[in-house]
């Protein structure tokens, strides 16, 4: 019983990260200024790490993990990256 | 829907506390994503995702290390890594794209962002100060 349980919340788990990712193209796509879609980027590799961990709970093995970590260091950089962008690019101009 | 293999030597109680850290966390992260929708201006949205890189990671986190603690029966805590990493680094991206957001409507004269306060001026003028990258 407990495992179906598990089984289900899983599955919820999952169903929920990809509605938010969903959301986050949302906004993405309608966001009205340029830090609007910086910021669903960021949310948007948030989620894809969560998912990815729950996946790695999912399957039972811990290589799911090693990519996650990855994910989250690309999205801490890019998001610094594309933010110093939105900065300096507008002082140029 | 099926049950998961691998999790079958898993005793009743953490399959519980499994599935409710990860619900909980997953809602959390849904929560903020409908914020991030609906909310109306950048400067409210900014708050939004937070609730999904505070406690829904750290909800998801605590889940996986229980799953795969009590399933290899030694303590499993190297998920911990990215709960530390999404805590120290979302600060620092939500201030320097809200600073940099900040600067974009001051430098368009956007009436709705307020002025440089007088504070801040004479740092900005005597050069980078040292907590701002």
């Amino acid at each position: 019983m407990s495992h179906v349980i598990l089984a289900c919340s899983v599955v919820i788990a999952q169903v929920f990260l990809v509605v938010a990712m969903w959301l986050a193209m949302v906004r993405m796509f309608r966001g009205p200024r340029a830090q609007d879609r910086v910021l669903a980027l960021d949310a948007l590799y948030v989620c894809s790490m969560l998912l990815l961990m729950v996946f790695g709970i999912r399957s039972g093995h811990t290589i799911y993990f090693e990519a996650s970590l990855i994910i989250g260091m690309l999205g801490f950089v890019s998001t610094v990256a594309l933010a110093k962008f939105l900065m300096r690019g507008e002082v140029i101009e | 829907m099926s049950t998961i293999e691998h999790a079958a030597e898993l005793p009743a109680w953490a399959a519980l506390v499994v599935s409710v850290f990860l619900v909980l966390g997953s809602g959390l992260v849904l929560m903020g994503m409908l914020g991030f929708v609906r909310l109306s201006t950048f400067y409210e949205r900014i708050h939004a995702p937070t609730l999904g890189t505070s406690w829904g990671t750290g909800s998801i986190v605590i889940a996986s290390m229980v799953f795969f603690s009590v399933l290899s029966t030694r303590p499993v805590v190297h998920e911990i890594l990215i709960g530390i990493f999404v805590t120290v680094t979302t600060p620092v991206t939500l201030m320097l794209l809200a600073r940099a957001a900040l600067h974009r409507d001051r430098s368009e004269g956007n009436p709705e962002v307020p002025e440089d306060s007088p504070a801040e001026m004479p740092a900005e003028e005597s050069g980078e100060p040292a907590g701002r990258a």
